[in-house]
């Protein structure tokens, strides 16, 4: 699923590597943790799995394409098979849930059928049915995670990256979503979570992925936070 | 591709940048006014000298029962002057310049003067014996039209010499001067509409920075995310080029078949037909630009 090499990655201007020599294979179904402090890469591998950025050396293969030669016109294609949420939800203001999940859709050409029957299902899948006529800025911090996680499922990727999706939540909030990150995760598709929350690592004792300044210092199944930090 | 979604995007767009859009349009429609003038201009040199210079240079105007008395005292020339013109065309002194020469009679002078001003009305009122008999002289070299004037200036039975190229040449440079200077100030304008274009387009994707970054998110096309900007750009110029389209057939309509042609009736000027032919280079030439412009904007704002 997902094939990452010595990849190592120095933006400009840096005097230290976002990334230096990351190597990690995560398969199909995974449910996998990055987790580290602010600055140690988490964001840059999932940009890279997105095809955001390039790695200034190594390889990186995800869903079979080689994300080191493919040509700038088939990226959007490969995109499609991937789903994203930020800590900052990135929501449209001036549209609707409902809107804000059809966008998607139509922008990579669905039909207004499709949509038409897409959107309730995914909508009523992560508990938003009845608030599909609402605006961004009428919801909860919650709630608006859910409508980018809707956004982000709806199009069935095989692949949901989240960079910090509980970042800006509450506890008891941050927990549903997880909880919705397990349904999708249960029916099938690989996700990759970039977090600092401790207590959820802990409590679902999936693969741990740890980094410190730009390196995986651990990578560890059914471990918590702790665990993976002493490993180290 | 849903083209509804394409042109709600390109309303919306021409609506929140509404008062650069009428920039755009003015400074098209401007920019491509200059251009029609500019080639209205050549086509009227172009049309002018296709007709002269095709035609013999110096024209050796004989004297008619109408020529002032000054030039012919004896009136209507007579055959023998006819004759001892000829002589002198054909004599070893002459020939050498001459490439060819021809004699216009009355009628022979009316019925060119009336296909060369057939939509004019003058034809009219001017009947054959109004036009001088004529030796037409076609030079070797159209310079040399001096010698000409020189040998026949004067002479018994010769109203007047004109060589045509020499007063048809400043005509044409002030012609050609006037439509260099259109083609200039068309370029520098036709620049800034470009500049004002990418700056728009960069400014209309800026306002709509939240829904790109989702559509690439997504995996959009980039096609499909650049089209709505190209659509806006080329819209505004498209806009801008029809009216300089009407512009330039205002022109030729109003003021040259109009004005002009009634105040000059012995010129032939460019007509609404030519002036049509133009309308679409100039439409052509707004919307390759302003198409270019854009894409080349959106582009280079998508890959920042």
């Amino acid at each position: 699923m997902i094939s990452i090499e010595k990849v190592s990655k120095t933006y400009r201007g840096a005097n230290r590597a976002a990334l230096d020599s990351v190597s990690i294979e995560i398969e199909k179904g995974d449910f996998v943790f990055l987790v580290g402090a602010s600055g140690s890469g988490k964001s840059s591998l999932l940009r890279m799995m997105l095809r955001e950025d390039v790695p200034s050396k190594g390889s990186i293969f995800v869903l079979g394409e080689n994300l080191i030669s493919i040509p700038a016109r088939r990226v959007p294609y490969f995109r499609r098979n991937i789903g994203m949420v930020f800590q900052d939800f990135r929501l449209l203001p001036n549209k609707t849930v409902f809107q804000n999940v059809a966008f998607c859709l139509e922008v990579i050409g669905k039909s207004p059928a499709f949509v038409a029957d897409a959107v309730p299902s995914v909508l009523k899948l992560v508990g938003l049915d009845g608030k599909q006529d609402r605006y961004p800025n009428e919801l909860s911090g919650g709630e608006q995670q859910r409508v980018a996680l809707a956004r982000a499922i709806v199009n069935k990727p095989q692949l949901l990256l989240a960079d910090e999706p509980t970042g800006n939540l509450d506890p008891a909030t941050s927990q549903e979503i997880v909880n919705l990150l397990e349904r999708i995760s249960a029916a099938g598709t690989t996700i990759v979570m970039a977090t600092h929350d401790r207590g959820i690592v802990d409590r679902l004792k999936r693969r741990v992925v740890v980094l410190k300044d730009g390196q995986i210092v651990s990578d560890d199944r059914g471990v918590g936070y702790e665990k993976a930090e002493e490993a180290r | 591709m849903k083209l509804g979604y394409v042109f709600g995007e390109v309303a919306q767009g021409l609506k929140r940048n509404l008062s650069m859009v009428v920039s755009i349009v003015l400074v098209t429609f401007l920019s491509l006014s200059f251009v029609g003038t500019a080639a209205l201009l050549q086509l009227q040199i172009g049309q002018m000298k296709n007709y002269w210079y095709d035609r013999a240079q110096v024209a050796v105007y004989l004297c008619s029962e109408y020529s002032p008395a000054e030039a012919c005292p004896q009136g209507e020339a007579s055959a023998d002057v006819k004759t001892a013109i000829e002589a002198k065309l054909k004599d070893s002194t002459l020939s050498p310049y001459v490439d060819k020469y021809y004699f216009l009679n009355h009628e022979d002078a009316l019925k060119q003067f009336q296909e060369e001003f057939k939509d004019n009305t003058i034809t009219n009122y001017v009947t054959a014996d109004q036009l001088n008999e004529t030796f037409w002289v076609k030079l070797k070299n159209p310079s040399d039209g001096a010698i000409i004037t020189q040998s026949f200036t004067g002479v018994a039975g010769v109203e007047e010499v004109r060589d045509q190229r020499s007063y048809l040449d400043q005509i044409f440079s002030i012609l050609n001067a006037a439509s260099l200077a259109a083609v200039g100030i068309a370029v520098v304008m036709l620049f800034s509409s470009i500049l004002l274009i990418s700056t728009t387009i960069r400014q209309s994707a800026f306002s709509r920075r939240r829904e790109i970054g989702i559509m690439r998110l997504v995996g959009a096309s980039n096609f499909y995310i650049q089209l709505p900007f190209v659509i806006e750009g080329v819209a505004a110029a498209a806009i801008g080029s029809i009216l300089a389209g009407g512009t330039v057939l205002a022109i030729v309509q109003f003021f040259v078949q109009g004005y002009l042609a009634q105040s000059l009736p012995f010129t032939n000027f460019v007509d609404l037909g030519t002036a049509l032919t133009l309308v679409p280079i100039i439409f052509g030439l707004g919307v390759v630009l302003a198409a270019f412009a854009s894409i080349v904007a959106i582009k280079r704002y998508l890959r920042a």
